[in-house]
């Protein structure tokens, strides 16, 4: 593989893993903040926030 | 318009996205496979750059991104201060760490495609000066928005920087051509068509369009958890002045 690409192949690999940590780190990081955020929401609604007259236990 | 009012009513756009998200995904895992095959296995060597020609399938399509990105939050600001639609606010939000991140893409695999061919990881010349100012000016936007804690405030704030930063998009399209620089000029975007080869060009342009979906999916998810934060935020704020209405009540 390695000499299959040549005698650059290090700054191949290295900018394919640059890209690779940087995206799955993005995308990781979108979808954990929008599965905290649902958690949060339904344990607000559990809890009867934003319903008039609620209960407060 | 009365549709594309529509559209941008936050339950509308949650609904809508939900359906919309999963197809976006799996276009981009398709696209991205089927682009990277024919980078890795089909593709051939450039005739000068040999081997490091494979760089520019995921170098070319992160810089358009990161300029699409940017010319996406200009669109959203303006929804922010002319039309002060909550929506555009949360696209803006959303796009931010997006087009930060392919930025750093473009900006760290030039990097390591410039030392085997120019000699050297990093020059100041225009075209890679005008991108480093385009990621910073993303930073700016995401420290901004998290320095100011009241969130409409921070929008037309975040709204206004952003549309300053705009003149920077004409500038990295164009430094190429007005200034001397080590870079490369325009290839496959310019007038008189694409100077790249059909075998380099087609993979380049699924590739770039794969990047793209797997953009606007990370887009469209980014959206619904910040609809969803300012939803858990009100729903907070709504939750603590009842419970100070019934101590109240409490202690009468």
């Amino acid at each position: 593989m390695m000499d299959a690409l040549g005698p650059h192949a290090g700054f191949i690999l290295a900018a394919y893993l640059a890209a690779v940590v940087i995206l799955s780190g993005l995308a990781a990081a979108i979808l954990l903040d929008r599965r905290a955020q649902r958690r949060a929401l339904a344990a607000l609604e559990e809890r009867g926030a934003g319903r008039r007259g609620g209960s407060t236990s | 318009m009365a549709s594309l009012t529509e559209l941008a009513n936050p339950a509308r756009f949650m609904r809508l996205s939900s359906v919309l998200l999963p197809w976006f995904a799996g276009a981009a895992a398709l696209l991205l496979a089927i682009g990277f095959y024919l980078v890795w296995f089909v593709a051939p060597a450039d005739y000068q750059q040999g081997e490091t020609i494979k760089i520019m399938y995921i170098h070319v399509p992160a810089a358009w991104l990161a300029l699409m990105f940017y010319s996406m939050m200009a669109l959203s600001a303006l929804g922010v201060l002319v039309w002060r639609h909550p929506l555009a606010d949360v696209a803006q939000q959303a796009a931010a760490p997006i087009g930060a991140s392919f930025a750093l893409v473009c900006l760290l695999t030039g990097s390591f495609w410039g030392k085997p061919m120019w000699g050297t990881y990093w020059v100041w010349d225009a075209r890679l000066t005008s991108m480093l100012v385009l990621f910073l000016l993303y930073l700016g936007v995401i420290a901004l928005r998290r320095a100011i804690d009241e969130p409409s405030r921070a929008g037309r704030a975040v709204a206004i920087l952003t549309l300053v930063g705009c003149v920077n998009i004409p500038i990295i399209k164009f430094s190429v051509d007005w200034w001397s620089t080590l870079h490369q000029p325009a290839s496959v975007l310019r007038l008189g068509g694409s100077t790249i080869h059909a075998s380099m060009l087609w993979p380049l342009l699924i590739t770039a369009l794969g990047f793209t979906l797997l953009a606007l999916a990370l887009h469209a998810a980014a959206m619904q958890a910040e609809i969803l934060r300012r939803r858990v935020r009100t729903l907070t704020i709504f939750e603590a002045e009842r419970l100070d209405r019934l101590s109240l009540q409490a202690a009468q």
